[in-house]
């Protein structure tokens, strides 16, 4: 085993106390001041995540965007410049290789953004597609990436940047300076709330993780680890890959069917989906709340009339919601909303229901 | 600070002895480690467990801990006030935070626990 990999910050991290744990291959901070404290920061004012683990291809050239569509099950001609879509790498069968974000530059230019214990991997599958030979890169090492999430981010990063973030629509970015780094500002994230990911040099990192720190403490930024970032992401059903979909689940059974354009033409995957669509699939990832008070976890088994028919993929209490909530893959023709199950809770079945999804979603301002 | 009139399991559990009673809870290692404490489950008083049996479990928001008994005994009182506020075993583990009070089936037992010091070099190597 190879040691685990630190991003730029790792020394600010352990200087402002965070615990550190190893999360896919990294060494990253968990938590600062406490998990529900720095979720309840990102609800109400703000949050701030070092995910400089994340992994960032460069693809360029006139190959590009064919190489792009051909590797993705969205559908890349439908963006502009300067906006950036959620999009997965699929296998033939079907599978999910990794859920990514494409970003395009322009015509000739693009990033995909990709989970970081997939980075590896990507790259390789990437590469092995790569028929028309597009020019990409691995830019992961040199990249470092900060996420700003709250509905106060907007006006704490104002002040700090030449960009009118007024003018930058949810799912754009543009670049800009940020602090006086030259950073790509993109209105995304993985928090249901709105927010801004901020893509700088990893030697950038440093003043700009500080500098926002230190401008938005009046408002109540804090620093956000890992654990918040996962109870933020559940409450707002964004899947994460390794626990809710991978190469054995089809994007159509993780309720991914938007980002899955059958009608885009030719893509990896296409065929076992389109198939899939046809036929109906055979299980579904369900969201559910439980009835009594025991907490579902990752990989518990689900039973339906005392025969185990799934498994739950995420769970975790919501801080937001004050209830216990969770994701399972359960057969299809058990899926509907309303539906009570039984989840196994350290041996013994607890009730739990599934309800429709987001089980948060931020108020429209 | 780890107490020292306080003895210490691996399992992180801390037992306070006062007569044949023994008030049992969490370490303020182990409660750093849980995070924020969100559930617990405690047994009801009359049940009795033997050293090293699970008597319940505690949940933050990232983890699930079973518990351990430190010593063989009877549950005589459990710690009603942490089913509305668990968050106080996070703030004061060795105080408001305690679970539960067994009254010991051998006192010769707690010879196996661990002082502060020697539990204080335990979680070092951990």
């Amino acid at each position: 085993m190879s040691p685990n990999k630190r991003t730029p910050l790792f020394a600010v991290h352990k200087g402002l106390g965070a615990r550190l744990i190893p999360f896919g291959g990294w060494e990253m901070p968990v938590e600062y001041s406490g998990i529900a404290r720095e979720h309840t920061a990102v609800r109400t004012t703000a949050g701030l995540f070092d995910v400089s683990h994340m992994g960032e291809f460069e693809v360029r050239g006139p190959e590009a965007l064919d190489l792009i569509q051909h590797l993705t099950t969205n559908d890349v001609t439908r963006l502009a410049d300067g906006q950036a879509q959620y999009s997965a790498l699929a296998y033939p069968h079907g599978g999910v290789v990794d859920d990514v974000l494409v970003y395009r530059h322009n015509a000739e230019n693009f990033m995909i953004v990709v989970n970081a214990s997939n980075t590896g991997k990507d790259f390789e599958w990437i590469e092995s597609h790569n028929r028309l030979d597009a020019s990409v890169e691995n830019i992961s090492d040199e990249t470092a990436l900060l996420a700003l999430q709250g509905p106060k981010a907007a006006t704490i990063l104002q002040p700090l940047t030449d960009i009118p973030l007024d003018s930058l629509a949810p799912y754009h970015f543009t670049r800009g300076k940020v602090l006086k780094v030259d950073a790509i500002v993109s209105r995304t994230g993985y928090t249901g709330e709105d927010g801004f990911e901020l893509y700088c040099s990893a030697e950038g990192s440093e003043p700009v993780w500080k500098g926002l720190l230190d401008a938005g403490a009046s408002s109540g930024l804090l620093p956000a680890g890992l654990g918040a970032r996962n109870t933020l992401r559940l409450e707002a059903r964004m899947l994460l890959y390794g626990n809710d979909m991978d190469g054995t689940t089809s994007l159509l059974e993780a309720g991914l069917g938007w980002i899955v354009k059958l009608e885009k033409g030719e893509f990896i995957g296409r065929d076992a989906l389109l198939k899939q669509k046809k036929e109906g699939v055979r299980r579904r990832l369900v969201g559910f709340e439980m009835l009594g008070r025991d907490i579902a976890r990752d990989h518990y088994p689900a039973f339906i009339h005392n025969r185990e028919v799934g498994h739950v993929t995420s769970g975790s209490p919501s801080i937001t919601l004050k209830k216990n909530i969770g994701l399972a893959y359960l057969p299809a023709e058990h899926a509907s909303i309303g539906t009570t199950f039984q989840i196994s809770v350290r041996s013994k079945l607890s009730e739990a229901r599934i309800i429709r999804t987001p089980f948060y979603k931020r108020a429209e301002s | 600070m780890t107490p020292t009139d306080l003895l210490y399991t691996k399992e992180h559990e801390w037992l306070r002895m006062d007569g044949e009673i023994g008030t049992i809870g969490i370490t303020d290692h182990a409660q750093q480690e849980l995070g924020d404490v969100v559930y617990i489950e405690l047994p009801k008083p009359g049940a009795t467990f033997d050293s090293g049996a699970t008597f319940g479990s505690v949940e933050s928001v990232k983890a699930v801990s079973e518990l351990f008994m430190p010593v063989s005994g009877e549950v005589v009182e459990i710690n009603e006030d942490l089913a509305s506020g668990p968050e106080k075993i996070n703030a004061d583990p060795y105080g408001v935070g305690w679970m539960m009070r067994v009254r010991l089936k051998d006192k010769n037992e707690t010879v196996g626990l661990m002082s502060a010091r020697k539990y204080d070099e335990f979680t070092k190597e951990e």
